[in-house]
């Protein structure tokens, strides 16, 4: 019996055991295509659905996705939206698909997602499933030829911080934590089914040559660039106004201090004519003089936001250039010949 | 003249024209969603049937082709003599799918599985109450006769005299658009594993590769012409003709001065960038470092 106990013990024990980290994920073809075509025919407006796909190891497959319909901002369709996903996930479940929810996924403009509202998506998900991924597709880019998917997730020491819900300078810099430890990439692999692969092995077109490497041999993506810097001028005007914050906080924050050693000062020469004087003297601190109420330090969360999508500008901007370059000395080389 | 009039005539009834169905069916267009659709339901299958059905999603378009862009797996029981659908399932899911896409609509059914057999004409008669003309596609996962081909039927009812004999499903022409698949990349959707996505400069790669390998072709086949080794053929000599006539003609100093121009503009964007993100790292230092209390 004891032994039994044990095992029974230790087999709780190792459920809460925590998981090996998240490493790769592991997409199906089929939801790679559902994405795109759902993302690609709502473009510009902003889309969103949920993944299904179950969690193995370090490894989070995604088998199958399913859209969420567009909704106006109106309060009675939340219990809508609600129905809605109860009603695919059941119906996919009689059809044996993995109805478990690992995430979602979202488009985005010219890579310009991260916000506070993904952050919040993001901490509502990690309360009930243990792993989720945020996989982010961005349509404007297959333009260029380039297949740009993304999977997504808050570091954990992200996410004890924003539990604590401070985001001071101190603590921050206790952590050593940084702009760029909000997010983690996740490498994405995909995956097909041999049926899968065997009907596409069969249907592939005989041409060499193919819509991808049309797209990517046009020469023209000035006006991805052009919004790509409309963005980032932006974002730069948005970062100097919370730097503008910062200043004026700090301003407060020393005239509030000059304020204090000045009363102090008066505190302590009256208290000094006290003394001679045979009183008691006064306490030091008021903690009633409005002046000794601390200054709140704004929270450093939205300039971090917008400090990773700048970085996401510069590097989007610094790979279309890199093609670029390719093609011009391209079309170079073909006018000497 | 008694012996003519004996002769009864086996007829096709035309579909009568109805204010929505304006033209008959000619063409089916596939979009490569459908058919990962199908193969996942297929594999997905519970043991005891033999074939899946689903329903088609899409639009008809008004030259008469059919596109069919989305489906889901509906199911089914099928016996030798009976065929029993889940009609609820089938409607939640429409109305779920509507509610995303409200264009999509029906267009018809597709079934795994190469022939069409008799159950086929009765699930055929269901999806004919729900929609005007359905389209049958057929997706044969087994590989019989090697290949996995994919058929699009629409179905016309033979009539004798008034009475209903059979209907007949005629093949209609199915065009494969596998434009979306494509730009996806072939060898991402083909492999059973891909380990990494590529990268803009990895798939720029590929397409110079594809793009110098042409060029090889090209210049090996005028060599044969030229040669007498292969016979000339005028279409494709046409064809080469228009492509390197069509490179602009510009005196070759105008022609440096645009690409030089291009190239600057691009270094210029990349110094910006650069210099953005090193202006984002000296800020951050002297943000968390520079603290007064």
């Amino acid at each position: 019996m004891a032994t039994m106990a044990r095992s029974f013990l230790q087999a709780i024990s190792k459920d809460e055991a925590v998981a090996p980290p998240l490493r790769v994920v592991q997409i199906e073809g089929l939801a790679v295509l559902k994405i795109i075509k759902h993302c690609k025919e709502f473009a510009p407006t902003l889309v969103t659905g949920q993944l299904l796909g179950l969690d193995v190891g370090s490894v989070l497959e995604v088998t199958n996705c399913f859209p969420f319909p567009v909704r106006d901002e109106d309060e009675e369709i939340e219990a809508d939206g609600a129905n809605y996903q109860l009603e695919m996930m059941r119906c996919l479940r009689e059809v044996n698909v993995d109805n478990n929810t690992v995430g979602w996924y979202q488009s985005t403009v010219l890579g310009s997602y991260q916000t506070v509202e993904l952050i919040e998506t993001f901490m509502n998900y990690q309360e009930n499933i243990k792993r989720c991924v945020c996989i982010i597709y961005d349509p404007s880019k297959a333009d260029l030829g380039v297949l740009a998917l993304k999977a997504l997730k808050l570091s954990d020491s992200f996410m004890e911080l924003y539990r604590a819900g401070n985001f001071t300078g101190e603590k921050l810099r206790e952590k050593n934590f940084s702009w760029m430890d909000i997010f983690e990439e996740i490498p994405i692999k995909v995956s097909n089914s041999a049926l899968v692969s065997a009907f596409m092995t069969e249907l592939e077109t005989d041409s060499p040559v193919s819509q991808g490497d049309y797209d990517r041999l046009h020469s023209s993506t000035t006006p991805f660039l052009e919004n790509n810097m409309e963005f980032l001028i932006k974002c730069m005007d948005d970062l100097s106004m919370e730097q503008q914050k910062f200043q004026y906080y700090y301003r407060n924050l020393s005239r509030q201090q000059a304020q204090q050693q000045a009363w102090l000062q008066k505190r302590r020469t009256e208290n000094m004519a006290r003394k001679s004087a045979g009183e008691e003297p006064l306490p030091e601190e008021d903690p009633s003089n409005p002046i000794f109420k601390p200054v709140p330090e704004p929270s450093r969360l939205e300039s971090f936001l917008i400090t990773n999508q700048v970085s996401n500008f510069c590097g989007q901007i610094n790979g279309v250039a890199g093609q670029n370059f390719s093609r011009l000395y391209l079309t170079k080389a073909l006018h000497d010949n | 003249m008694a012996a003519a009039n004996d002769h009864t005539v086996l007829q096709f009834a035309s579909p009568s024209p109805t204010p929505t169905a304006t033209t008959a069916i000619l063409t089916a267009r596939i979009h490569p969603l459908v058919i990962f659709n199908v193969c996942d339901c297929f594999v997905r299958r519970p043991d005891s049937a033999e074939r899946v059905i689903g329903t088609l999603l899409g639009s008809i378009l008004p030259d008469g082709t059919v596109d069919i862009r989305n489906s889901y797996a509906v199911p089914h029981n099928e016996s030798s003599d009976q065929v029993a659908v889940d009609i609820d399932y089938h409607h939640n899911m429409l109305a779920s799918h509507l509610k995303v896409n409200p264009k999509e609509i029906i267009v018809g059914w597709y079934s795994t599985g190469l022939g069409v057999n008799g159950g086929s004409a009765l699930i055929h008669d269901f999806y004919a109450r729900e929609v005007t003309n359905p389209i049958h596609l057929t997706v044969d996962t087994g590989f019989t006769n090697g290949e996995g081909s994919i058929k699009a039927f629409v179905s016309s009812n033979l009539s004798l005299g008034d009475r209903q004999l059979a209907a007949q499903f005629q093949e209609v022409p199915v065009d494969l658009r596998m434009v979306e698949a494509e730009r996806v990349g072939y060898d991402v959707l083909k492999a059973t594993a891909v380990d990494k996505l590529p990268s803009d400069l990895e798939g720029m790669e590929q397409t110079m590769e594809r793009l110098l390998a042409l060029i090889n072709d090209v210049y090996k086949y005028v060599d044969n012409v030229v040669e007498g080794q292969t016979s000339p053929d005028n279409n494709i000599g046409r064809f080469i003709a228009d492509a390197v006539a069509s490179l602009p003609k510009l005196p070759p100093q105008v022609f440096d001065n645009l690409v030089n121009d291009s190239l600057q503009d691009q270094l210029l964007l990349l110094y910006l960038s650069s210099i953005t993100r090193t202006q984002l790292s000296l800020a951050e230092k002297l943000n968390t470092a520079a603290q007064l209390l």
